[in-house]
């Protein structure tokens, strides 16, 4: 079953030869309508008509989140206002948030892509899709509904949380297919047999699930919790959100929509390209957005690529699973968080820069976060109560910066590790790569 | 009249009481009295020592974070009720006790209670307005 039959299995080359077209046009328009690309690509001298072949993409530099950051809000948008029919912002992250805009075609094609994807999970017309992906300025839950429109399946647009309304809903309407974070999905199974409804009973067609790090081992244990196969669903907010890859039925690797987003591989530390089935940094570039053309992002995410025509028929390249990141972001129940963000926090709670340690964990399907931070005099007391209370507050600060709660243990001075140069201040012991 | 106390942070693990003693130890610094408050995660030492200042110093040489902290020592009897005398007049001038310790010495009969307020000045006051015999802080050094 196909979306897009023609699209889906073009032949390569036919499809290598679209990408070229496509790849022109958007560093035309960049070039011409954005004022950072032109000033970045003429400063790199390098201009539209340099792009002859596929290749010849790597003589453009990359555009980090932090120059999408400094292009904030609207900086890298290439048409007018009333062009722009929606606004997204990625979550929780330093500094000024990543805006992403949308044209009334660009949300089209994100609807196509994730279009794509349920069809590739076996959802039809017929099925009723949960989403329990977050509706708001986070691409998850519009990406999803978008895609569920265009196939004309009954979404519910539920959103994260009331667990229990949650599986009275399931089991209530008839559920077929389910869209959450690996982590929500195990504690939603847990919840349902803990109140003696067996997910497995529920008819369930298939899950959908990204957002988050996850093993092979947790998608064994999803897909034996609810009786169906569960789904890998990938995409960045800075692209468009959810549906840049995803897996279908033969569950060997997420296919990219490469008409619509050009895949390179590269090595973090030198920026060369790299070749297929070697894993790297994966960088994308908008091939069809209208509102805001992003040109070799580096996605910060680590996985490979390969072009192997898949035994679903699809010839679009395969990522694999996400093995790790080039950066020390971590991200814990959906949210991305940096370090940077907890100094911040931190440096509120006292006057000078402590040293801090995060670990991340999962103790059981949810994922815990503990700072470590050594205790200096400005913020030791003699008294438990006073202590405690500077515990609170920090943890406070590292919420309202992060959005998510954390542990906060305050350990003695000189007891964490010190780095020379660059500190590697995250633990994960979630065991994910 | 107020006694310098050592404030000592630690984490609540296994030996970490012993590292601060045995530093204290080869300082040659003298415990008089300790006590410890302590949560799952974390604690705070309190040394009653000799010679406050050296200690604090020896400490610090080795990475541990050290407040000096005051509080008085008041004498008690040591018998049945000795206490308890001394808590009502805390009581009844309405002075919040954030802690106390005591300890007993050579000096037969008595013993030595130590005390700490947010307000340690009006519990000297209270407590001298009752008779009751604060002890000065080189006698407890010097024990």
């Amino acid at each position: 079953m196909y979306w897009n039959e023609e699209i889906e299995t073009m032949p390569r080359q036919d499809l290598e030869e679209l990408q070229l077209k496509k790849l022109q046009s958007t560093v035309k328009k960049a070039f011409n309508e954005i004022p950072y690309y032109n000033k970045k690509y003429s400063a790199a001298e390098v201009y539209p008509e340099d792009i002859e072949t596929l290749n010849d993409i790597e003589k453009l530099p990359f555009i980090t989140k932090d120059d999408l950051r400094e292009s904030y809000p609207f900086g890298l948008f290439s048409v007018d206002i009333s062009e722009i029919k929606e606004l997204h912002s990625s979550s929780g992250t330093t500094g000024k948030p990543v805006v992403s805009g949308y044209t009334k075609k660009d949300l089209d094609t994100w609807a196509e892509t994730i279009a794509r994807g349920l069809t590739m999970m076996g959802i039809d017309e017929n099925d009723i899709i949960q989403n329990t992906h977050g509706y708001g300025m986070f691409t998850g839950g519009f990406g999803v509904h978008y895609g569920s429109h265009k196939i004309g399946a009954a979404i519910i647009p539920i959103s994260t949380g009331q667990t229990r309304r949650q599986i009275e809903i399931m089991s209530d309407f008839g559920t077929t297919c389910l869209i959450f974070t690996p982590s929500y999905g195990i504690h939603l199974g847990e919840i349902a047999l803990e109140d003696g409804i067996d997910p497995k009973e529920l008819g369930l067609k298939a899950i959908g699930f990204g957002a988050e790090g996850w093993t092979e081992e947790m998608r064994q244990r999803i897909e034996k919790i609810f009786g169906t196969k569960a789904y890998n669903i990938y995409g960045l907010t800075e692209l468009m959100g959810p549906g840049v890859g995803v897996e279908c039925c033969a569950q060997k690797g997420l296919h990219i929509a490469e008409d619509i987003y050009y895949p390179e591989i590269i090595d973090p530390n030198t920026g060369k390209v790299i070749g297929a089935d070697t894993p790297g940094e994966l960088v994308l570039t908008n091939l069809e957005r209208e509102g805001m053309p992003v040109i070799r992002f580096r996605t910060k995410d680590l996985t490979k690529l390969t072009y192997e025509k898949c035994e679903c028929g699809r010839t679009h390249a395969r990522m694999s699973r996400i093995t790790g990141r080039s950066d020390d972001m971590i991200k814990v129940k959906g949210v991305a968080i940096f370090p940077s963000q907890i100094e911040k926090a931190l440096l509120k709670a006292g006057d000078v820069e402590p040293h801090y340690m995060i670990i991340v964990t999962r103790p059981e399907t949810l994922d815990e976060i503990e700072v470590k931070v050594e205790a200096s005099q400005d913020i030791f007391f003699d008294g438990v109560k006073e202590m405690m209370a500077v515990q609170n507050k920090i943890g406070k600060y590292i919420e309202n910066e992060t959005g998510i709660r954390v542990k906060v243990t305050l350990v003695e001075p000189k007891t964490l590790p010190r780095f020379e140069g660059k500190a590697k201040r995250v633990i994960d012991e979630r065991d994910l790569h | 009249m107020k006694i310098k106390q050592l404030s000592i942070f630690l984490q609540n693990r296994m030996g970490s009481l012993s590292k601060p003693l045995e530093v204290l130890s080869d300082a040659g610094v003298n415990i008089r009295a300790m006590c410890m408050a302590d949560t799952s995660e974390f604690g705070i030492l309190r040394l009653v020592v000799d010679n406050p200042e050296k200690g604090k110093e020896a400490l610090e040489e080795n990475n541990f974070l050290v407040k000096i902290t005051e509080i008085i020592g008041v004498e008690m009897n040591d018998t049945p009720g000795g206490l308890t005398t001394v808590l009502k007049i805390i009581k009844d001038n309405e002075i919040d006790l954030e802690y106390l310790y005591a300890f007993t010495h050579d000096k037969a009969g008595k013993a030595i209670l130590l005390l700490h307020a947010d307000d340690i000045d009006k519990l000297i006051e209270a407590l001298e307005e009752n008779d009751i015999v604060i002890v000065s802080a080189n006698e407890v050094y010097n024990l």
